[in-house]
């Protein structure tokens, strides 16, 4: 990753014209995919992910069947074309993390002790991807397990916040997060306010760290607002 | 014949009102906390996308989407998977398979020495049958030894989101009893959202029953079915119908 001189914000504006604190705007849809049991596409700006849940449903080979509860499986995938160098398809290292960190930011928020030797299986792609692709991912993930009728105890909201030229900002873009000197992708569950997912990169001082996790939380409540508004829209009674 | 569960419901359109995972519903006060919610400390909280009940004894709520579980005594449609020593396996649409014991299945002495059992049921039969037993790790057992259970030979088998099978039954039976009566169809729903269908009209029938799979959450559905399926069909012969 090359640190460009470029300045990333001017005048309080970033450099695409947002404030500090502004997210970009966000577009979501519930049961894109009519197949799957759920699922969900969001798209936050430029970046612009695709989540579909299944199951609970069996799960094979039997070795990974647990008698007490049922299990999450994850997959974060990005498209090829998804970025400007083509991304060379298939799993690599980068991408088995994240399927494994966005496991463990939306399995405490899952019941499902009462699906024994079950599997819950989402697959998240990304289709465009241009920074903060995993929070992205699991905003899509949250709504998609919810459109599928799996138990939860709430939803889960995500988005990141960093630094960039001294200045805290939330959602970073692509070009920003490669020349961040912080970025933190930060999920939680907004009803409950218990933080499923914290991860850093860089260095911030400690009251930079408080405000940033303030700045995060209360841009999860936001993205929450707008989850919460897609689903009822998608299930709402209508009249004649 | 058409069978309601006691436990199943029908959804109640008066109420609008949608609660998604995690939101508040009640206070508890001393009442039983049912499917689709879960309580924290006296506070209880949906776990579901549903529509929330609240009785006088009991908070549930009633979910719009999700895949079927098994309970002891549902009615469902099942497809033998395969035929063992002593029994079949059943599938009934769910996380878990089926297992109809022979003692369950048929009557009478049935020597397994000699007999094979595909002479009752095979592969790919279907089967109309009621959950006997469900353990803690989710064994699930089916019997055919009661009322109303039976082996559906011909027909087709369609699958519909097992939480709108209420809506697809109506209140009463309503709504199932109006399209049987307009496409002279014999058709048999179970509880785990598969629909078995006979009938020279099966076509409409089918028609029907995925319109109200799809707009099961607006008003006035069955003036539109009503609308949908015309005129009744004059039956040959109206002891013709389902025993």
């Amino acid at each position: 990753m090359k640190k460009s001189d470029e300045k990333l914000i001017i005048n309080g504006k970033r450099i695409d014209g947002r404030r500090l604190d502004e997210l970009r705007p966000i577009k979501m849809s519930v049961g894109v995919i009519t197949r799957a049991d759920g699922s969900a596409d969001v798209s936050s700006g430029d970046t612009h992910a695709l989540a579909s849940a299944y199951g609970p449903r069996a799960l094979f080979p039997r070795h990974l069947q647990e008698s007490e509860t049922g299990i999450l499986r994850c997959r974060y995938n990005m498209a090829p074309f998804s970025v400007d160098d083509r991304k060379s398809p298939g799993p690599d290292r980068r991408s088995i993390e994240l399927s494994k960190v966005i496991r463990l930011a939306l399995e405490p928020t899952l019941m499902l002790e009462d699906y024994s030797k079950a599997t819950v299986d989402v697959f998240i792609e990304i289709i465009q991807a241009d920074g903060s692709t995993r929070v992205t991912g699991i905003n899509a993930a949250s709504i998609a397990l919810a459109d599928a009728g799996v138990p939860m105890k709430d939803l889960v909201a995500a988005c990141s916040v960093g630094k960039i030229d001294g200045k805290l900002i939330v959602d970073l873009c692509g070009k920003e997060d490669n020349s961040s000197e912080a970025d933190l992708a930060f999920a939680m569950m907004p009803s409950k306010e218990y933080v499923t997912l914290l991860q850093m990169d860089g260095t911030v001082s400690n009251e930079e760290l408080i405000e940033l996790l303030d700045m995060a939380v209360n841009n999860c409540k936001r993205i929450y607002e707008i989850q919460k508004k897609v689903l009822k829209e998608k299930y709402k009674i209508e009249e004649e | 014949m058409l069978w309601i569960n006691t436990t199943s419901y029908v959804i109640d359109m008066e109420t609008k009102e949608i609660v998604l995972p995690g939101e508040k519903i009640a206070k508890k006060e001393g009442k039983r906390v049912g499917r689709g919610a879960y309580f924290e400390n006296d506070d209880v909280f949906a776990s579901v996308l549903g529509i929330p009940r609240i009785s006088e004894n009991e908070i549930m709520v009633i979910p719009l989407s999700g895949i079927y579980t098994p309970r002891i005594g549902d009615k469902v449609v099942g497809i033998i998977e395969s035929v063992e020593i002593s029994g079949w396996t059943v599938d009934i649409n769910s996380p878990y398979t089926a297992f109809l014991p022979l003692s369950e299945g048929v009557s009478g002495f049935v020597d397994t020495a000699r007999a094979d059992l595909s002479r009752f049921f095979d592969k790919d039969d279907i089967i109309f049958c009621k959950i006997s037993k469900v353990t803690k790790n989710k064994t699930v057992q089916v019997s055919m030894r009661v009322i109303g259970a039976r082996k559906l030979y011909s027909g087709i088998i369609i699958k519909i989101t097992p939480t709108k099978v209420p809506r697809l039954i109506g209140r009463g039976g309503s709504m199932i009893t109006l399209i049987k009566d307009r496409t002279n169809c014999e058709i048999t729903i179970g509880q785990n959202g598969i629909v078995w269908i006979r009938g020279e009209n099966k076509a409409k029938a089918i028609e029907a029953i995925l319109t109200i799979e799809k707009e099961s959450h607006t008003v006035g559905l069955t003036e539109k079915i009503e609308k949908m399926l015309g005129v009744e069909i004059k039956t040959k012969s109206d002891s013709d119908e389902e025993v």
